[in-house]
């Protein structure tokens, strides 16, 4: 039998499922609401795509979910652990201590004690200092009982982890091996203080991403699915479910990057301008190689400092719920939005707001079949804003001028570039954009953001500091590059399509032969 | 004499780091770091160097090292103290205040932290004005001062004395022991007396760092272009806007080299920029056409928040406005041309000033 997979897209305002064969066609598709659990959206939508003819639940072999569920939980600072922050690294790194200028209220949700111990590595793997076992027991003393989960930063641990998985031994041996424990070295880069904060905001995620995995494994398994279940990550790459419990900060900031995905996988362009336009906001990210451009300043989370990567996407207030009205007599669109509301309080859908989507359907652009004529449209239009034709006219020129901005602030060379446009509101964009090369509107385009989780990759990624006296700059990249291959194997990565995504090398001023090596591959799921 | 407080802390260490023009380490970590050591030991009070008596000693305080390093392994703390003790038994006379050497992030901090601990004041100037990568590449150098005694003081509790024949010597002789001390360290250095100081320093750096910083920063607060405000405010020129398409870095020596190669955007389309740099922007061409070079600052801002970005975390793709502005008069001398003009750094080119490049 043909295999198949879903991919699930858990939005603020919408539950979108797709399922796509062997060869990624898509074979069915819903748009259902999003619940507060989460779980009930998950189920009906499930629920809804198996009634489809085409979808054989035998057959499915994959499910791949991306969700904000733990940004939403940090923001709210909801659900989150008790976490007992250890540093190694004294008699270095006192300056500054742990959590140091975090919002008050996250810190008194997630700190259950912090330490710095001795120990740590130099930059060329030369001990800093040795782990005291008195220094642990009294640690352990201190957060016995008191806490649900520990972080381990150590100084250089990207040089040398042996510490860090002492230290977590000790720990599994005093308080049980399934005790969760959170290790920097496994979830950041260079920069402590940045992988330190990550760390520990990935240990206080544990809870939640034990919920949200439980959940999801029964929503499954309820709707008698007998797939193996993915998650979707910020870089483009899908975890498991085991890697998702354990590194659950890793899907923080997942849905943009799924959407640009989907957008180039749907239109087959591998390197342009992803605009994807929701309900409340259009955000615009860049393809590059198939992939998300990063961003290059450091990612903020909840005001919380982390060296992360995020794709690079401008958000702009501009959806199909974006509210319009007159200012001194000229048009102004947005920021605001009715959001989830739009069904409720739209002049299209009989309410009494303007929106873009009632612009929309009157300019001709969308075509909604439970809304109101345009008739009907037209004449509450009319009482608020005379000459109506005039308007919408403005309407459409300010999201086209809008939207020329962003775009020429992404770009980077002044050649004209293709856009792919996605999501729901994607018709209320203009027909030619200056800047551009052509605008594709891709077959799926609504559910953009639910295939790119269903084609996400499998990644591998490590970064490590060198001493090349006595080898070559080519040989340590080579190095890093078979950690990261291996990496992405032991995490499911199909071999053969292994490919490497990003290398990059900074020399360490100061320090003769001192090489700071970065590498990631991805390759496709094994299926 | 005033008080340094929260918001003053963040604008210096923001500010700073523009002037410090890709080197000086990074503003966030310098700002925390002042800040944990006022939050315990009360802020900080900063003096103008009118206000130093001609026979009070001064003595810089100063990270060395790699930033790459401080960014991960961060200090211990004392070294600074260490090293100032060192220093005070080695004069046998008392500091009667602390200064920052360079502009940068964590070294318009450096002093703060130990200033905050040891109730010390610090002084309202430095030597350079901006970052250079040498020890010797200060305006006391132009003024015969000597560097040593120089103490320097790493994380473990290691610490060594220099007596050097020269400024120059003095660099050679400490950055060789920064490796073996694990890539970072403070040294105090440049001891020098209320009436030197007057006469050689770079002075109201902090303040104008300050003024820099909270220009940045009220610009986003007023809806002001914060690009268009810097400029106003550091005398600057706007050199180009551009997106960086690729960054070369090579280690020569000690030090991190390379190239940015920017191409343009808005008004500079159709047009590419590269920009040198030795821990710090140097030397910056448009099409092959120099607009400015060292001892002129070169700066790189984000284009939006025009927030600096340091020479260790520039990357490709990152959306940029690179400012020249003008160098202190003291290095556009012809013995400040010699120690940090292009041909210090290996230039064949002739110094010209970036307001005459860019008329």
């Amino acid at each position: 039998m043909a295999k198949q997979k879903i991919g699930i897209d858990v939005g603020g305002t919408n539950t979108d499922v797709v399922v796509l064969d062997q060869k990624n066609n898509v074979v069915a598709k819903v748009k259902t609401p999003t619940t507060g659990d989460i779980t009930t959206g998950i189920l009906q939508g499930l629920k809804k795509v198996s009634i489809s003819k085409s979808v054989q639940k035998e057959n499915v072999t994959h499910i791949m979910l991306g969700t904000t569920h733990c940004t939403n939980a940090i923001v709210q600072r909801k659900g989150l652990a008790k976490v007992a922050s250890i540093r190694i690294g004294s008699p270095a790194t006192h300056l500054i201590p742990p959590m140091m200028d975090w919002p008050e209220d996250l810190k008194a949700a997630v700190d259950g004690h912090h330490f710095i111990i001795g120990g740590g590595y130099e930059f060329d793997g030369r001990l800093l200092n040795n782990l005291s076992e008195d220094e642990l027991n009294e640690v352990f003393n201190r957060i016995k009982n008191k806490v649900d989960a520990i972080a381990i930063t150590g100084v250089f641990s990207q040089i040398n982890s042996e510490q860090e998985n002492e230290v977590c031994e000790f720990f599994h041996k005093k308080l049980g091996k399934n005790f969760p424990v959170s290790l920097s070295h496994e979830i950041g880069s260079v920069g402590i203080l940045e992988r330190e904060n990550a760390t520990i905001l990935n240990a206080a995620l544990y809870p939640i991403a034990r919920d949200l995995t439980d959940a999801f494994n029964i929503a499954v398994s309820t709707m008698g699915f007998n797939a193996e279940i993915f998650f979707g990550q910020n870089d483009g790459t899908l975890m498991s479910v085991d890697y998702a419990r354990k590194y659950p900060i890793f899907t923080i900031a997942c849905g943009p990057t799924d959407s640009i995905r989907g957008a180039a996988f749907l239109s087959g362009i591998q390197d342009g301008i992803v605009i994807d336009v929701g309900g409340t906001t259009t955000d615009v990210g860049v393809l590059v190689n198939g992939f998300p451009r990063e961003s290059a300043v450091s990612a903020n989370i909840s005001d919380v400092r982390t060296n992360f990567r995020m794709p690079d996407v401008l958000s702009i207030g501009l959806g199909g719920g974006t509210i319009i009205k007159t200012v001194d007599e000229q048009v102004s669109i947005g920021p605001e939005s009715v959001g989830f509301k739009l069904s409720e309080e739209a002049i299209g859908f009989g309410g009494a707001t303007a929106t873009l989507t009632d612009i929309g359907i009157l300019s001709g652009k969308m075509n909604i079949p439970e809304a109101k004529s345009i008739t009907q449209i037209r004449d509450q239009l009319e009482s608020k804003f005379s000459k109506t034709d005039e308007f919408v006219k403005n309407v459409l020129v300010k999201i086209a001028d809008l939207t020329k901005d962003v775009i020429d602030s992404l770009k980077t060379n002044a050649e004209d570039i293709p856009v792919i446009l996605v999501g729901g509101g994607s018709q209320l964009m203009p027909d030619k954009i200056s800047g551009t090369s052509s605008i594709t509107i891709p077959e799926h385009y609504e559910v953009a953001n639910a295939v790119g989780v269903a084609i996400a990759q499998i990644s591998g990624e490590v970064e490590k500091v060198y001493n090349i006296g006595g080898t070559t700059r080519e040989q340590v990249i080579e190095e890093t590059k078979s950690l990261a291959i291996k990496d992405a194997i032991s995490a499911g990565a199909d071999k053969k399509t292994i490919e490497v995504i990003d290398s990059e090398d900074i020399a360490l001023a100061y320090l003769p032969n001192a090489l700071k090596v970065k590498v990631k591959v991805a390759g496709d799921l094994l299926v | 004499m005033r008080e340094l407080g929260k918001q003053q802390i963040e604008d210096i260490a923001l500010g700073a780091t523009v002037l410090g023009t890709g080197g000086g380490g990074d503003p966030y970590l310098g700002k925390l770091m002042a800040l944990n050591a006022m939050a315990e030991y009360g802020n900080v009070k900063m003096i103008t160097h009118e206000e130093v008596p001609d026979d009070a000693l001064v003595v810089p305080i100063a990270f060395m090292g790699a930033p790459v390093i401080l960014i991960e392994k961060l200090a211990n703390g004392n070294e600074a103290k260490d090293a100032l003790k060192m220093l005070e038994e080695k004069l046998g006379k008392k500091a009667f205040a602390l200064m920052p050497i360079e502009a940068g992030g964590m070294n318009s901090m450096a002093p703060l932290a130990l200033a905050a601990e040891l109730g010390l004041p610090i002084v309202d100037s430095d030597a350079m004005g901006t970052a250079y990568p040498q020890l010797q590449m200060v305006t006391f150098t132009l003024h015969d001062i000597p560097s040593t005694p120089l103490a320097q003081a790493d994380e473990k509790g290691n610490r060594v004395l220099y007596e050097t024949i020269s400024n120059l010597w003095s660099e050679i002789l400490a950055g060789n022991a920064i490796i073996p001390m694990g890539g970072a360290c403070v040294i105090a250095c440049y001891p020098v007396l209320g009436k030197q100081l007057k006469k050689a320093g770079i002075h109201d750096i902090v303040t104008y760092s300050e003024e820099i910083g909270s220009a940045i920063r009220e610009a986003k607060n007023n809806s002001l272009n914060p690009v268009k405000t810097l400029i106003e405010k550091a005398n600057g020129h706007l050199l180009f806007e551009g997106k960086i398409t690729d960054v070369v870095r090579n280690t020569e020596g000690r030090f991190l080299k390379g190239l940015i190669k920017v191409e343009g955007l808005n008004d500079f389309s159709d047009s590419k920029m590269d920009i040198d740099f030795q821990n710090e922007f140097l030397m910056a061409k448009v099409n092959g056409k120099t607009v400015a070079m060292v001892p002129d600052l070169i700066t790189i801002v984000d284009t939006e928040t025009a927030k600096p970005i340091t020479t260790e975390t520039i990357k490709y793709g990152f959306r940029i406005s690179v400012i020249g502005m003008p160098g202190n008069e003291q290095w556009r001398t012809e013995k400040g041309l010699e120690i940090v003009g292009p041909n210090a750094f290996g230039y064949s080119e002739e110094y010209q000033p970036v307001e005459k490049l860019n008329q």
